[in-house]
């Protein structure tokens, strides 16, 4: 689960980072008065959304006087902000972060996360702060620094003095840095964050050390102990057909293609996506529905899919283990009938009942067509749809 | 013979009066020679007492000393499972498979840093299978796991994945064209687990009963780049191998927490080219991987 910048700055200062003063806003009289309680000379007015890339999108900007700040609010918020990471389509921008200017000497980067190979917590550091980390991964390897870290350990004095000397942290400030390094774990490790990234930290004329953004992305399966967390979830950022599957248990996720599938499993349903463009044509979604699936949630499914108006056929595949065939043919029968199916459908079946399931569905009266293999079922609502 | 487990291994269920363990436990039973297979169960609060023909003890470490089991399988919630792969692993047992779906990543990355301690003092090794995984097979021994048993039959291909269904599929289609299976293993869909690929193709390269291994992976993370490289350079058997999410989108998580792509190096395409380069016979159609197989036979 992501959350915002302004959200993830909070949860920061609880752990004892420093960040610029500021203030969300949901309106533009809001911002403006904002910056007025703020005070001072400068301020940045933020648009407050979960993908990356928000400057260069022309989502952030500095404002040299109120007016300014009215100015730039009124053209942020609202806006179909588009970044590398939203789509082509963007995002709207629905929130703005107000904040007090900050006097940048020099940008870091700093990143806590999981490493999958080593099973241990990494974190990183780079002196390219500010910057795209992947470009920096990609063209300037040498300049991101990693430490290891043991979960009984944390992460010691030493490692977070070598990231903070590692990326030139002036002495005068390797104190602080070092500092907000540790705290920086500590809140990744205590709110079961899967991504904890600070870019850029700054390093200010003064000498101070601040976290100038805050991009944070949490453990779904740990979210049951972490109703703080949950609180800053903001459904207008996700996607409304996810978040109804989610309410049903089922894991969909929503694709460009044309051909609806509802899977048993992960990655048979990854498997049966592939399949479909192995012949020809793209998948429209996502969709397990899991180990128990009943007949309401195959229906609730079908109605997700039927949502999308680029679906023109639909493919169901089902490997019947502990789930039998003929509880799912039921269940494709009744969501066919209740969604009164007007597009192409295809199931394949295998494994427990299979027979039974096959019976079910010829006897419904349906135009339900049945393959035998993945193949063979993507062969078939290939052609139906072309 | 067979990979980790066979008709000898004895079995301690750690949430066996749990809704899922105690559905499982029953299939189980059912199974080859399950009935002699399962001698335990674990829940504190029930010692004493007994299910399908099984006594219950308070411990782990009680339920081995009282019944001689080395392995276990683990159906506890989410909340308490890493606790339960800890005790398993502190009373010593051989092996742990942990089928519990939706652990939190940090709870596994606490437990397997334990385990790994643990080890390094001279402790002993306990292996852990899964988490979030259908478990394990050996045709007409012994089933530990969630998968069902019928479509299984005893023969020499080996099977491993990280997906439940995916790995199903194969069996069945193996099956079909009349291919047994020496052992069939989940090791599970979770980002943070115990085995990887390279440790289930270490161990049927071993095995003098598997010919030729199916190899599945996901998108999401290292293991199949690495299972295939130590494949180049040790695996004497053939290998089919499948990648499953050509068309996922990066940055999503598909369904499993471990099938993410993250990088350029952990999408299907990137894993499938290694995999090919590693000598193994890549497939990008997930229906016809029995019958190559067989034709490398």
């Amino acid at each position: 689960m992501k959350i915002h910048e302004y959200q993830g700055k909070e949860l920061l200062k609880q752990f004892g980072v420093t960040i610029p003063r500021g203030v969300p806003c949901f309106s533009v009289d809001e911002a403006v008065k904002a910056a007025e309680t703020l005070g001072g000379k400068v301020w940045v007015v933020k648009a407050q959304i979960h993908a990356g890339g928000r400057g260069k999108g022309g989502g952030v900007k500095v404002a040299k006087s109120l007016d300014e700040v009215r100015t730039y609010a009124s053209q942020i918020l609202g806006m179909q902000l588009k970044t590398h990471q939203t789509g082509p389509l963007g995002q709207k921008v629905r929130r703005l972060l107000v904040e007090e200017g900050a006097d940048i000497k020099k940008e870091y980067y700093v990143a806590a996360l999981t490493d999958r190979g080593s099973q241990k917590v990494v974190m990183m550091a780079s002196s390219e702060g500010g910057m795209d980390i992947e470009e920096v991964a990609h063209s300037t390897p040498e300049k991101i620094i990693k430490v290891f870290i043991d979960p009984a350990d944390g992460l010691t004095g030493d490692q977070a003095t070598q990231l903070a000397k590692g990326i030139g942290v002036p002495d005068a400030s390797l104190a602080q840095a070092v500092d907000t390094l540790r705290k920086l774990y500590t809140c990744y490790m205590e709110t079961d964050a899967s991504l904890a990234e600070i870019n850029p930290m700054i390093l200010e004329g003064g000498g101070g050390i601040k976290a100038l953004d805050a991009k944070f992305n949490f453990d779904s399966n740990a979210l049951y102990r972490h109703p703080e967390i949950v609180a800053y979830r903001d459904l207008d950022e996700e996607d409304a057909d996810e978040i109804e599957a989610s309410k049903f248990d089922l894991a969909y996720i929503s694709l460009d293609g044309n051909i609806g599938c509802l899977v048993n499993g992960a990655g048979l349903a990854m498997a049966t996506m592939d399949t479909i463009k192995l012949f020809g044509a793209e998948p429209a979604n996502f969709l397990d529905v899991g180990g128990g699936a009943t007949a309401e949630k195959v229906t609730e499914a079908f109605k997700i899919m039927l949502k999308n108006p680029k679906v023109k056929g639909i493919l169901v595949n089902i490997f019947g283990g502990i789930m039998k065939c003929d509880t799912i043919a039921n269940g494709v029968v009744t969501a066919a009938k209740e969604t009164k199916l007007s597009v192409p459908l295809v199931v394949r079946m295998k494994g427990t009942n299979e027979e039974l399931g096959k019976q079910i569905l010829r006897d419904s009266g349906l135009p339900i067509v049945s393959a035998d293999t993945m193949a063979d079922a993507a062969t078939k609502i290939v052609a139906a749809v072309n | 013979m067979s990979i980790l487990i066979n008709k000898d291994t004895r079995v301690i269920t750690q949430g066996i009066t749990g809704k899922t363990g105690q559905f499982h436990t029953e299939k189980c039973q059912e199974y080859a020679n399950g009935k002699n297979c399962f001698v335990a169960g674990v829940n504190p609060k029930k010692a004493g007492e007994q299910i399908f023909g099984i006594p219950i003890y308070a411990s782990v470490k009680e339920a081995k000393e009282k019944s001689g089991a080395t392995v276990s399988v683990i159906y506890v919630p989410p909340a308490g499972a890493a606790d339960a792969i800890w005790e398993a692993c502190e009373a010593d047992l051989d092996l742990a498979i942990c089928i519990t779906e939706g652990i939190p990543v940090r709870d596994m990355l606490v437990v397997r840093n334990k385990m790994r301690a643990k080890e390094a003092k001279g402790g002993k090794r306990t292996l852990l299978l899964g988490p979030n995984c259908p478990g394990l097979i050996t045709p007409d021994e012994i089933k530990i796991g969630i998968m069902p048993g019928h479509i299984h039959r005893k023969g020499r291909i080996g099977v491993v994945s990280r997906s439940g269904t995916l790995t199903y599929e194969a069996v069945a289609q193996l099956t079909e064209i009349g291919l047994g299976q020496s052992s069939a293993v989940g090791i599970g869909g979770d980002p943070i687990n115990g085995l990887k690929h390279i440790d289930i193709m270490r161990a049927f390269n071993d095995d003098p009963d598997t010919d030729a291994v199916i190899m599945i992976g996901e998108i999401g993370g290292p293991d199949e780049a690495e299972a295939a490289i130590w494949c180049k350079a040790n695996m004497k058997k053939p290998i089919v191998g499948f990648i499953a999410g050509v068309t996922a989108p990066a940055g999503k998580r598909m369904g499993h927490a471990g099938a993410l792509i993250s990088g350029g190096a952990d999408t299907a395409d990137a894993k499938l080219a290694i995999m090919e380069e590693c000598g193994f016979t890549v497939t990008r159609n997930p229906s016809e991987m029995a019958k190559l197989l067989k034709a490398l036979l």
